[in-house]
């Protein structure tokens, strides 16, 4: 028996196009007139625009700009400014961080001064684009979830790039920017510290980024699978809990034993999306100046059998004090 | 009992697959069914093999119990039961296991009137686990490709797995269901985090409307997908994202055996940049 299932919205009402919610009075104006593009609208919502952009999003957009372009010419830069190898070799292009010699010291610009220069205005534009996402929740009487959540992530990306290189004495250990560069830094992490597979924080944040695609696969088929009873309107279901709640409640369960509400669902959401970056920088931070190689720690504590060693271990130059 | 207050008037008979009414009751919270037996049956089965195989391997410690797929010597012929055996049937007992809840979960969706799209979704899991232990295995030969049962011994097939191929974060398809896998947890936090926003907007608000969330992210970055819109959005970036891992997984070995950074060259060699 053939059963309607809510895929793509089939039909679009077209209404008078929203504005926004009033901001309250010292807020700027919201830029662009509000347009509707149809495509979008068979996902989802088919009004573009209004922005709000304000000081602090101005700010941030002229930072990030600015580092984006200074990436940008150091790779040109790279390839004797030729705009055809630029493309060409863009994958592989790095602005890389200063080499080991400098310590947490100021390198000459084209030895890493870049590299430190962008780093700077990378994390200011993303400090402005946090308070920003603070400011525009607090206008609207909103909570500031999303901005906690936001900041996990900015976590660990100044675990990466700044705290982890500070305890490491060494700006060299920072992540270089570049598509297969920064692919080449994980490996090369892991590899150095005995397989980053053997850090428990590593595991954890893996099983809240896996956990996070799985919920947010299960959440989100829940949801549409109880459309038809009015189950996307989740704010009304959760101070007035209807029957698309509640079947979705029984589906999980019926299935496995256990269910959330309309409200904790979003809940779990929101701590498993914001442990996996913050586990996650915990382990990055770890890795190295507490614990040399996860693989040799995981043995001490019993978590992987040793193998038996054939001939002497090779040591690390760098750790026998060779500069 | 275990029934939430508004439970008793949705357990209604009926919406079955298999089986009519002999199997369609429930125990405790959980629905039953046919499929809930034949789950039962396979899980059991399956724990109690992998039961015996740690009782006869060398170690009872949780990290470090494995249960190895036979040698590839074995190629994809069965093995015997301490070199192997075990893990092939504790695998036919997974494919059936998780076969059986998904056609439960469809039940229970008949049952409850709604849509099918979470035993759907879960069809995608379960292909990632057939590629993984059947499709690939078969396609490469032997069954000894397939990863073992254990926490710590299939994080090392996975490893070993990788760096067969030098380097996997140069595998294309890897990249882009890494880049969704973290596409997909993005979306969520932001999803929990403005309904958790609007619906706790902190002393002396009141509960905010859609139109606060939209304005929201119209406000943020000038688009907001909607209450309908980001659950679609959703479920397609993590579907998605396995699926692009299947690729990425079922592509290394019977494709491509080389080094992933060399697959590059076609794009370096090509004959455009000849000038």
């Amino acid at each position: 028996m053939a059963q309607y299932q809510n895929l793509f919205t089939s039909v679009q009402p077209v209404g008078p196009l929203h504005d926004g919610v009033e901001l309250p009075r010292g807020d700027d104006k919201r830029l662009g007139k509000p347009f509707l593009f149809h495509l979008l609208g068979r996902i989802g919502n088919a009004q573009i625009g209004p922005i709000y952009l304000g000081t602090l999003g101005f700010a941030s957009l002229l930072f990030g700009i600015a580092a984006f372009n200074i990436i940008g010419f150091n790779m040109l830069a790279s390839v004797d400014w030729n705009p055809i190898q630029l493309i060409r070799q863009l994958f592989w292009l790095a602005l890389e961080p200063p080499a080991p010699a400098y310590g947490l010291g100021f390198p000459p610009l084209d030895q890493g001064g870049w590299w430190l220069i962008v780093g700077f205005l990378l994390t200011i534009s993303i400090i402005l684009w946090w308070v920003r996402t603070y400011r525009r929740a607090r206008q609207l009487g909103m909570g500031t979830h999303i901005a906690w959540a936001f900041a996990a992530a900015i976590w660990l990306y100044l675990v990466c790039g700044f705290f982890r290189p500070i305890m490491m004495g060494s700006w060299s250990e920072a992540v270089p920017f570049g598509i297969f560069p920064h692919l080449d830094w994980v490996s090369a992490l892991s590899l150095r510290h005995g397989n980053l597979f053997y850090n428990p924080f590593h595991a954890l944040s893996i099983v809240f980024l896996y956990g996070s695609v799985l919920l947010f696969a299960m959440h989100g088929a829940t949801i549409l699978a109880v459309t038809r009873y009015g189950g996307e309107r989740e704010i009304e279901q959760i101070v007035d809990r209807g029957t698309a709640s509640e079947r979705a409640a029984l589906f999980w369960r019926w299935t496995m034993g256990f269910n959330a509400t309309m409200e904790s669902i979003h809940r779990w959401a929101w701590w498993f999306a914001v442990l996996s970056p913050l586990v996650g920088g915990i382990g990055i931070l770890l890795t190295g100046p507490v614990v040399d190689n996860w693989y040799l720690w995981s043995i001490k504590h019993g978590v992987v059998p040793a193998y038996p060693l054939e001939g002497a271990p090779v040591m690390d130059p760098a750790l026998m004090g060779a500069k | 009992m275990s029934m939430l207050s508004f439970e008793r008037k949705y357990r209604v008979r009926g919406g079955t697959l298999f089986g009519g009414d002999l199997f369609d009751f429930w125990v405790g919270p959980f629905y039953v069914g046919f499929f809930g037996i034949t789950t039962i049956f396979f899980t059991l089965t399956g724990t109690v093999m992998i039961l015996w195989g740690a009782a006869m391997g060398p170690t009872w410690n949780l990290w470090q119990i494995n249960i190895a797929p036979p040698d590839i010597s074995y190629g994809l012929k069965f093995a015997p039961m301490m070199e192997g055996g075990l893990w092939q049937l504790i695998t036919v007992c997974a494919l059936g296991a998780f076969g059986s809840w998904a056609l439960r979960e469809v039940e229970i969706c008949r049952k409850l009137g709604m849509g099918l799209h979470v035993p759907v979704a879960f069809s995608m899991a379960i292909l990632a686990y057939v590629s993984l232990q059947v499709i690939r295995p078969v396609l490469m030969g032997a069954w000894g490709h397939a990863f073992p049962y254990g926490i710590y011994s299939h994080l090392d097939w996975v490893s070993n797995t990788a760096y067969q191929y030098l380097h996997f974060h140069y595998n294309p398809w890897h990249m882009i269901a890494a880049s969704l896998f973290f596409a997909t947890t993005l979306a969520l936090s932001m999803h929990g985090g403005l309904v958790l926003s609007a619906t706790n907007p902190g002393k002396g608000e009141v509960v905010k409307t859609p139109e606060h969330e939209d304005t929201f992210f119209r406000d943020l970055i000038g688009y907001s997908v909607g209450t309908l819109g980001i659950h679609r959005l959703g479920l397609f970036l993590a579907l998605a994202g396995v699926w692009f891992g299947i690729v990425c997984i079922v592509v290394s070995g019977p494709f491509w055996t080389g080094a992933w950074p060399e697959w590059w060259s076609w794009w370096l060699n090509m004959p455009i940049w000849r000038t």
